[in-house]
């Protein structure tokens, strides 16, 4: 693979605090990059770095062959979308989108055939001749997204783009987001919090916390097999319990606190009687009803409630243990499960991640 | 600025005859109760003139925002205006109205045989400054109003607190750090102003009189001392502004109001008084501005000194043959003041709030300055600095220009902080992103963006500046006179037709300034 935007030990410092200590990746061309994290770990941080609107500390940054710490943003070649917009509200839709182009003394024809190719593409065409403040959310975030791609920048960066829409408008525009990059084929840097978002556009994500990558991977990979517990919980919903490892003849196990034991194929090396902490996702539960508590190698449980959401129900059950756990099961045409039923619980041993017991170190081959 | 500041500040430390250091003109100063007693006078002013100001002014806010008053925008723009012209305007018409020989005085004098109390002196300035000064406070409460969100309203009523008992408790303290600036503002212009004192305080002397006379004055002219004088007043309205500054900070919060509050019908009863409140304390203070607009029409003896019945043109006749030359250098002098002030306050606000560094900080604070200075002591400032060889601009309308802007500077620097720092940084980001340079995303994006707000400043600024005085009176030279002192210099006098011709002219625009605000500013809301 050709990567593009090279990062090495890039370094961010305000004053005395650190807010990225030492960040290293690699971005090929033509990917959808997202950073994603909890505010304050250093992701806007980051692709303002690329941007160049934040200085950098140490490290270098660079465009294929050409470091361009120094170099000034508006020579970097980059389209930058806001969480604000930051459209000119002083500016028709027509020249915002514009507003680079001019900027690069282009000819007056071409500015004008680029503006309207743009606007089309993001279907802002019939709005040309407004102003921004009478535009949607939606519709202005379009306009964003026009003028940044107008001047067909090598970079697209994007900080938090949907987080001002409401929750139906972001699944529609993270849609076309994707599907113009896919079309364009431009290398983008997406920032956002929200894990479901960046699961939905992109190629790859960098989990950051506290200024570090936590884990670089495809959200297939990220969400089945997170690097530790700090990923496994920031991605989609988990439940957390302690076991210790049980070792038997060769044979690896987890036993978990009621007794229950659950072979296991896939841990590295382990030793016997390690504690551990589990993480398995509420759709790694199985129910079993007719093996109740007491019989059969299983953990009994209690339903506390249920709450039914259409294609699936979500039960929270009470552990022998007293902890608390989620599962999520595909509704089914029977009866919901009565609240304070007793029930059994098995675990898909294939699916779910062990991790060392500070959380720090995936167990999982 | 700095500088004429700084000679000020030598001269007053500086002995005349010897030219070392001296505290002989402090000493003076205080040993003698003739001057400092003028202190103690400018302090009873001020201080009462505030907490009238307040009294009159927060309640009249207060029942705008919360009642349906009808002619709503009228009634604004009138109790604006009312603080638009220049005090001493006020003390000369209110002297007409009620003072010995004043209309009222001998009508009622006639009618019920009763001698109203003395306006001269202490109550007189205390009349004069009021009625000018609550419409600050008026607006400055009306806008912490309209940033209290309805529910806050609500809710308090929900906990059973109305009325008189809620306005005490949750309104008031709600609008504290308004009222606070609003009472520091009208404290200050009580503080600086010296027309009204010299008008109508017959011998109720206060500082901003001592300096002009010490500097003008037919008995000897002593300019250390009137720098001396400055210095103590520069200290003290110092110390003023700081105890301000900790009351508010302590005080302060933000709010922004969702929903603003709604504004209701009274009973029939509360509605009748609170028309009559707001437009009865309108009417007082529009009174003397009325009655010099009539007295403008009437006719006068042959030299426009001695009012007579009947009615003319008289008195605009002779204004607009002798002293059109005023109304332009008004016009001139104000209008390329204006400029240097928008121009100069756009390049500080913009360095303070997108370049912050030290530098530009020190810019900041220094542009402050002249907002807890007098008038007077800027007219001083200026004339002792460049009254030299060098730079001989006095009696020149640079001079006039340069007082001006100084004046009016920190005003429009706040406001255009505050415009700016609502126009998110990643907008200026954005441009740069997309090739723009920094001179060019200020001019095509920042400025342009600004400039809504801008212009309903400028016509405030504008405002301001065409009926300055106090630096003015002391600059002008024949060919620079404006307007203002123009009329000061004629109803110094005495009565005078043109002079109530020439105050007409000067609201007339003023009102003009006020529509064109009002068609410009998107809220309506005004700052001064």
């Amino acid at each position: 693979m050709e990567y593009w935007i090279k990062i090495r030990n890039a370094m961010k410092k305000y004053g005395d605090f650190v807010a990225i200590p030492d960040i290293s990746l690699d971005i090929a061309r033509g990917e959808f990059f997202t950073l994603l994290g909890p505010s304050g770990c250093g992701k806007t941080t980051l692709l303002r770095m690329i941007a160049g609107f934040n200085t950098i500390e140490g490290g270098e940054f660079y465009f294929g062959d050409r470091l361009i710490n120094d170099l000034d943003p508006a020579k970097r070649n980059i389209g930058m979308v806001f969480q604000n917009y930051a459209i000119f509200p002083h500016l028709t839709v027509r020249k915002n989108v514009a507003f680079g182009l001019k900027n690069r003394k282009l000819p007056p024809q071409t500015i004008e055939a680029q503006a309207t190719k743009f606007m089309k593409l993001m279907k802002i065409e019939e709005y040309a001749d407004r102003l921004p403040e009478k535009l949607s959310g939606g519709q202005q975030q379009r306009v964003a997204l026009a003028r940044a791609l107008a001047i067909e920048p090598e970079v697209l960066l994007m900080d938090e783009p949907l987080s001002n829409l409401d929750a139906k408008l972001r699944v529609e525009m993270r849609e076309v987001i994707k599907e113009i990059q896919n079309r364009l084929g431009i290398t983008t840097v997406y920032v956002t919090h929200d894990q479901e978002e960046a699961m939905a556009v992109s190629d790859r994500i960098a989990v950051m916390d506290r200024g570090l990558i936590q884990q670089i991977g495809s959200p297939k990979e990220l969400y089945q097999r997170p690097a530790n517990l700090f990923v496994a919980t920031f991605l989609g919903r988990t439940n957390i319990m302690s076991a210790t490892i049980h070792t038997d003849n060769g044979t690896v196990g987890l036993n978990f606190a009621d007794g229950y034991n659950l072979p296991m194929t896939n841990l590295k090396e382990v030793e016997s009687g390690q504690s551990v902490v589990v993480s398995v996702r509420p759709e790694e539960l199985v129910i079993k009803e007719e093996e109740v508590a007491g019989k059969g190698n299983c953990l009994r449980a209690t339903v506390v409630y249920s709450t039914f959401l259409g294609l699936n129900t979500h039960y929270i059950v009470e552990l022998d243990s007293g902890e608390r756990v989620e599962i999520i099961q595909e509704s089914q045409i029977d009866d919901i499960i009565e609240n304070g039923t007793f029930i059994g619980l098995t675990i898909k041993a294939e699916k779910i991640n062990v991790f060392t017991e500070d959380g720090s170190t995936s167990l999982v081959r | 600025m700095v500088y004429p500041l700084s000679t000020v500040v030598r001269q007053s430390v500086v002995d005349e005859t010897t030219g070392r250091f001296s505290l002989r003109y402090m000493r003076q100063f205080f040993s003698q109760p003739y001057y400092y007693r003028t202190l103690i006078n400018s302090f009873k002013v001020a201080i009462t003139t505030g907490i009238i100001a307040v009294v009159v002014g927060t309640p009249l806010a207060y029942l705008y925002t919360m009642y349906d008053i009808r002619g709503r925008k009228t009634l604004q723009l009138l109790i604006i205006l009312s603080s638009m012209s220049a005090p001493f305007i006020g003390a000369y018409a209110w002297i007409l109205l009620l003072g010995r020989a004043g209309t009222i005085t001998k009508f009622i004098q006639s009618t019920f045989g009763y001698t109203i109390p003395n306006i001269y002196g202490f109550n007189g300035i205390l009349l004069v400054l009021s009625t000018k000064l609550f419409p600050l406070v008026f607006l400055y409460v009306s806008g912490a109003l309209r940033n209290i969100d309805n529910s806050l309203l609500e809710s308090s009523a929900n906990m059973g607190c109305t009325g008189f008992k809620r306005f005490f408790t949750v309104v008031l303290p709600l609008c504290m750090p308004s009222i606070l600036a609003a009472s520091l503002m009208v404290f200050m212009r009580a503080l600086a102003d010296f027309g009204t004192p010299l008008m109508i305080g017959e011998g109720y002397m206060t500082f901003p009189v001592i300096i002009y006379n010490q500097y003008i004055g037919e008995v000897g002219t002593n300019q250390n001392f009137a720098s001396a004088i400055s210095v103590i007043a520069i200290i003290i309205t110092l110390g003023f502004f700081l105890l301000q500054r900790y009351l508010s900070n302590r005080h302060s919060f933000s709010m922004s109001a969702m929903h603003s509050i709604e504004r209701k019908k009274a009973s029939p009863v509360g509605n009748f008084f609170i028309h009559l409140y707001a437009y009865g304390v309108v009417a007082i203070s529009l009174l003397p501005q009325v009655y010099l607009i009539y007295l403008s029409f009437r006719k006068t003896s042959s030299a426009g000194i001695v009012f007579l019945e009947g009615y003319s043109l008289k008195s605009y006749q002779q204004v607009f043959s002798n002293m059109g030359g005023t109304i332009w250098n008004t016009i001139r002098i104000c209008g390329v003041a204006l400029i240097i002030i928008i121009v100069l306050a756009i390049l500080i606000s913009y360095l303070v709030v997108r370049r912050r560094n030290f530098t530009n900080a020190l810019i900041d604070s220094l542009s402050m300055i002249p907002y807890i200075i007098p008038g007077a002591v800027v007219g001083i400032s200026l004339i002792t600095s460049f009254n030299n060889p060098y730079l001989p601009l006095v009696g020149t309308a640079t001079i006039m220009i340069v007082s001006m802007v100084i004046r009016r500077i920190p005003y429009t620097i706040r406001s255009s902080v505050a415009i700016l720092s609502q126009i998110p940084l990643s907008i200026d980001e954005a441009a740069e992103s997309l090739g723009a340079g920094k001179v060019k995303t200020l001019v095509q994006i920042t400025v342009p963006m600004m400039l809504n707000g801008i212009f309903a400043g400028a016509i405030m600024s504008w405002v301001t500046l065409i009926t300055e005085l106090s630096s003015s009176i002391l600059l002008y030279s024949f060919r620079t006179q404006t307007l203002n002192v123009a009329i000061y210099t004629m109803v110094a006098k005495g009565a005078d037709g043109r002079a109530c011709a020439l105050s007409t002219i000067l609201m007339l625009f003023t009102v003009v300034s006020l529509l064109l605000f009002n068609k410009f500013s998107k809220d309506g809301e005004i700052m001064l």
